[in-house]
């Protein structure tokens, strides 16, 4: 008798031993001190990224470099915002820096957080479903979108649109219809290019991808001109002749990934590097690039092109061997001063990535653990009424 | 408020023992097996004692009959959670998904056999047990392993673990010939659900039944999101939503014939499910209402015989038909607009023969045969078919105190997949499994048992060849377990105490070439599925009932569980730093201690009933961060129910309260779940 009361008892201790619930806390930031070199030095205080986190998970998470102290402050978002319910939100898909402050693009939570750049409160958001990158020009933001008019449409004909939105008042003023899921969007001469990417249509059939960069005129807000490029474009950035740079996806079968370039004044693309790219970053006339497919089977995953000759002047940037270990490289961006190398590896998409600091060199400074997909970054002036990059 | 939760569970908890040591209980529920089962039934008030001629050698666990009613269940999904090695997934919600994963090898190792017969999808592999209804249910089994019976179809060799589901087998008293019962359930999230049950004797050796049901909810319910600041202790945010797009409306059907033939039996059984519900979604900020919808209609068609052709040979035929179709939509125009259907069918054959070389040493032959197909609209889509041959030759021996089972199944799997460009693949495996129990006492019912078993699961057809993510090079996931445990009852003919019994197993699972979703190429967020997974679970199973007579009419049944799980992801990566985060992690939602406990009292009419569920603490994710835990949650439901009766007819009332202390928890990351809500419940039986 005594036995099975023993036996009913254990269980019942070891459903106390396992702890009990407690009100569920707020995440506060975690940071971890490394060496911050010679960039202290510089016109700049530091560098943020964002970490899109997978779709669904809500893990848009906000990071912080400190260039100065050289402390990785992960995942700050929450503790200096902690009244937003449900945090940043889900999907990070874009970041950029516009006078003092930061603009947060959350695709998945149809908004775009707008914060103070020094201390990332929350100043407000603009609510714009499916958005996807934000541009700057003269007072107003440019925002792309999959969200198209709505009407029901089995075919799926919503083309997207980009939405012009006055940085004073963070009121969308209005809209213009672009091509199929647009998604990088660059301003050069008067005018907003956007890489149409088609990408909810092409899936399954290679054809329904979208192949044109749409040119739409600041002064009226309307689309002028498309640029026929290749399948499923992705980035757009401008290069310091105001020239353009976009890179296709492709429909990751038959045709490959590509880099092109666009002449802003043929309005047409007159040059194409033959080299797989899925990331880039564009500093003086470097442009860093990241590589698309398996990257043990290329030696020219990392690869610099001078925006300037147009040619591959390195294809190997990265020379301490710490390439051939990383496993999904995503995002990039290179320091305008030192040109230290800023690349993430966002692993295996559900899961923390990591963030790798190279010297111009391409040897190894550090490497800290970072958000779930680790992806977007912006420099933080010293100053911040500098001019954004 | 929290602090008066935590007092009163922390107050239970200790009260409790001292009940049961006070009380007594014991006594036995014997498992009832899945397929057709002849059993001689003993009936004790109210509980069921039923001995098997060749008892099992690995015992499982069974919820049936009023055990079973009591949990405040109200999908199989449900009733599982009181399993012990068992975890649900359960996105919340009456519509809501609920998955089931057995000893932390994922949901596709699980086999769910309805009367009998397995449950496919060969789509997805996932079998959704939240639609599956208890109504007409009679009991629900689980076996680790296979359920240890070598009469039986080479398909019940061939998963890690088996869930088997029997309903209600028509019987009537000497003066009747039909049965009719209808229950009307009504409650929170809008919920009407009225089923009905009609059982007709047709001939001494002939009866036929009907069961219908309709549920209907609108799925709302309140759920919040409170967060507390870690330092000044100050709530910095607390918000309470509804939770929308949960809505679910749902027709099921089910005709069977049940006969006897001398020395044996056969039954045909058709099931019709139609069904659309709204897929709430994850909450996120800014994005607290879904509008995606999906519609399922589910048919199949089985049948099955089971003969007696000399005292030492037997065969069963089982024969099955199924057709199931889902269809899947997007309105939401800011999103990709979709809208695909998918239409599955599965035929299916099986004979199995049983020989009894002595009468202490039987041996069987199994042969299956199955055929899938899956068709779809989606763009790219390659419409696959595979043909699948099983073999299972199985033996079963008993020396007294050891008995010993053994089976090894042969599985040739051929597939061709239509599209840019024929493909075919053709797969052979060979899954062995050993079972043995020792019974070293002659005085005392002490059962030892171990087995070893190697299974493995097909890559889906998702897996295979959906569009852009799927990988048609993929291996077969596989699984080794490794179990020893004992179990021990005691039956007592009279005092307060009539039963008891306790079981304790320890296991060691090993899961290799596990699917596992990867990006595919870089900065692209697409996804391909591979085989680089890897996986060991350590387990412990605990499980304890009793039934007491308390005091003369009043009766006590309790039942506890207890698992202790450490599931590490042993997944090696390309980025070693990458791998020092998840690498050795506990896998995302198991938790390592997790428990139950049951108990139902009843007197005269009147039953009163109280289930407690607790999930400890646990990570969203193999990478064990601050960022991805996840508090512990234990939810109490009671129900109180009275019967009455006259000479016309029985009735029942019953009136559940569910989360009886309204804990605000989540399953899965972004799903909460309900608060407390209140069920009521009509059932006549004419």
């Amino acid at each position: 008798m005594k036995k099975q009361a023993i036996i009913i008892y254990l269980f019942v201790v070891a459903l106390l031993l396992a702890s009990c619930r407690k009100d569920v806390e707020l995440l506060l930031s975690e940071v971890t001190s490394t060496d911050p070199g010679a960039s202290a030095a510089g016109r700049y205080a530091g560098l943020y990224l964002l970490n899109e986190g997978n779709m669904g998970s809500n893990k848009a998470t906000l990071d912080f470099y400190d260039f100065v102290t050289g402390n990785y402050h992960r995942n700050i978002y929450a503790e200096r915002n902690p009244s937003v319910p449900k945090e940043l939100g889900d999907v990070g898909n874009d970041l950029q820096r516009y006078g003092s402050r930061l603009y947060a693009v959350i695709n998945a939570s149809n908004k775009i957080e707008v914060m103070d750049a020094r201390t990332t409160k929350s100043i407000g958001r603009i609510e714009i479903p499916n958005c996807r990158h934000i541009t700057f020009q003269e007072g107003y933001a440019y925002v792309t979108s999959y969200a198209g008019p709505i009407e029901i449409d089995p075919e799926y004909k919503q083309k997207g649109y980009v939405a012009k939105i006055d940085t004073a008042t963070l009121k969308v003023l209005d809209t213009c219809i672009v091509g199929y899921q647009p998604d990088g969007i660059a301003v050069s001469n008067g005018n907003i290019y956007v890489a149409n990417s088609g990408g909810y249509r092409g899936a399954g059939k290679s054809t329904n991808y979208e192949r044109t960069v749409s040119v739409i005129s600041i002064a009226t807000f309307r689309e002028i001109t498309q640029i026929d490029v290749d399948l499923n474009l992705h980035r757009i950035k401008t290069d310091s002749r105001g020239d353009l740079w976009v890179s296709s996806r492709s429909d990751y079968r038959d045709s490959p990934s590509r880099l092109y370039f666009i002449d802003h004044r043929k309005q047409a693309v007159t040059d194409t590097i033959d080299l797989p790219v899925s990331n880039f970053a564009i500093t003086g006339d470097s442009l860093y690039l990241i590589g698309m497919g398996e990257l043990a089977q290329r030696a020219d995953y990392f690869s610099i092109v001078n925006t300037a000759t147009r040619e591959v002047v390195n294809s190997g940037f990265i020379t301490d061997g710490t390439d051939k270990g990383l496993e999904t490289p995503y995002g990039i961006t290179v320091h305008p001063e030192t040109r230290d190398i800023y690349i993430t590896d966002a692993g295996d998409y559900i899961n923390p990535g990591y963030l790798y600091r190279f010297n111009r060199e391409g040897k190894k400074i550090w490497s800290v653990q970072t958000g779930d997909i680790p992806a977007h970054f912006v420099f933080l002036p010293k100053n911040i009424n500098m001019s954004p990059l | 408020m929290n602090s008066l939760k935590l007092i009163l569970f922390c107050v239970a908890a200790v009260i409790l023992p001292g009940i049961a040591h006070a009380a007594r209980p014991a006594a036995s529920l014997q498992p009832v097996a899945g397929g057709m089962d002849l059993a001689d039934s003993l009936y004790l008030p109210e509980v069921v004692v039923s001995a098997k001629v060749q008892r099992e050698i690995i015992p499982a666990q069974t919820l049936s009959g009023n055990e079973l009613k009591g949990l405040n269940s109200f999908s199989v999904a449900d009733a599982i959670r009181y399993f012990s090695g068992v975890q649900i997934k359960d996105y919340g919600g009456i519509g809501g998904l609920k998955t089931v994963d057995i000893r932390s090898m994922g949901s596709n190792h699980m086999g769910v056999f309805y009367d009998g017969i397995q449950l496919g999808n060969a789509q997805n592999g996932q079998i959704d047990l939240g639609k599956y209804s208890l109504d007409n249910l009679e009991s629900v089994t689980l076996y680790n392993g296979q359920k240890s019976e070598i009469l039986q179809s080479a398909r019940d060799f061939g998963s890690s673990g088996s869930i088997y589901l029997r309903t209600r087998y028509p019987r009537f008293e000497s003066d009747k010939d039909y049965n009719l019962r209808g229950i009307l359930r009504s409650g929170s999230f809008g919920l009407i659900n009225p089923s009905l049950l009609w059982e007709q004797k047709l001939s001494t050796s002939l009866s036929a039944t009907f069961n219908t049901e309709w549920v209907s909810a609108n799925g709302k319910y309140a759920y919040r999101y409170r967060r507390i600041h870690p330092v000044t202790h100050e709530v910095v945010y607390d918000t309470t939503a509804t939770r929308e797009n949960g809505d679910v409306n749902a027709l099921r059907l089910e005709g069977g014939l049940h006969g006897f033939v001398p020395s044996g039996n056969w039954k045909l059984k058709t099931y019709f499910y139609s069904s659309e519900r709204g897929i709430p979604g994850a909450i996120v900020n800014n994005v607290w209402k879904r509008s995606q919808r999906q519609w399922d209609r589910n048919f199949f068609t089985q049948g099955s015989f089971l003969k007696s052709v000399s005292p030492r040979y037997d065969i069963l035929i089982n024969a099955k038909y199924a057709h199931d179709r889902m269809r899947y939509l997007n309105p939401d125009t800011t999103l990709m607009y979709i809208d695909n259907s998918f239409t599955q069918q599965e035929a299916y054959l099986s004979l199995v023969n049983k020989y009894a070389l002595l009468s202490d040493w039987d041996i069987s032959l199994a042969a299956d045969w199955q055929w899938n197909g899956l068709q779809s609209d989606l763009d790219g889509f390659r419409e696959p078919t595979r043909y699948t041959t099983l073999i299972a030759a199985a033996t079963a021996v008993d020396f007294g105190r050891v008995r010993l089972q053994g089976s090894i199944l042969g599985s040739w799997i051929n597939e061709s997949a239509a599209g840019d460009e024929q493909r075919r693949s053709a797969r052979e495996q060979f899954s062995p499994a050993l079972f043995l129990t020792y019974k070293p006492l002659d005085s005392h019912n002490l059962h030892i048992r171990a087995f070893y078993k190697q299974s493995f699961r097909m890559p889906t057809f998702n897996d295979l060849y959906y569009t852009d993510i799927g990988n048609v090079d993929l291996d077969p996931e596989e699984s080794h377990q490794y179990n020893l445990g004992a179990a021990y009852d005691k039956s007592y003919w009279q005092g307060v105490i009539r039963h008891w019994e306790v079981k304790a197993d320890a296991y060691l699972n090993r899961v290799t070439n596990k699917i596992i979703a990867v990006p595919k190429g870089n900065g692209m967020y697409r996804w391909m599925m591979t085989n680089l997974g890897q996986a060991e679970i350590k387990g412990v199973d605990l499980s304890a009932s009793a039934i007491s007579e308390v005091h003369k009419e009043w009766l006590l049944k309790l039942r506890m569980t207890y698992t202790h799980q450490q599931a590490s992801d042993l997944t090696r990566r390309p980025n070693k730093e990458l791998e020092k985060i998840t690498y050795g992690g506990q896998i995302a939602y198991i938790p390592w201690h997790s428990g139950s406990l049951t108990a139902g009292l009843q007197h005269r009419l009147w039953q009163l009933n109280y289930s407690f569920i607790y999930v400890g603490e646990r990570y969203r994710s193999s990478a064990n961060t601050p960022e991805n835990y996840e508090q512990p949650w234990y939810t109490s439901d009671l129900s109180l129910s009275r019967s009455f009766t006259n000479d016309r007819f029985n009735s029942k009332l019953t009136l559940e309260v569910n989360n009886l202390f309204s804990q605000d928890y989540e399953v899965v990351l972004n799903y909460p779940m309900p608060k407390r809500n209140y069920k009521l419940t009509l059932t006549v039986e004419i």
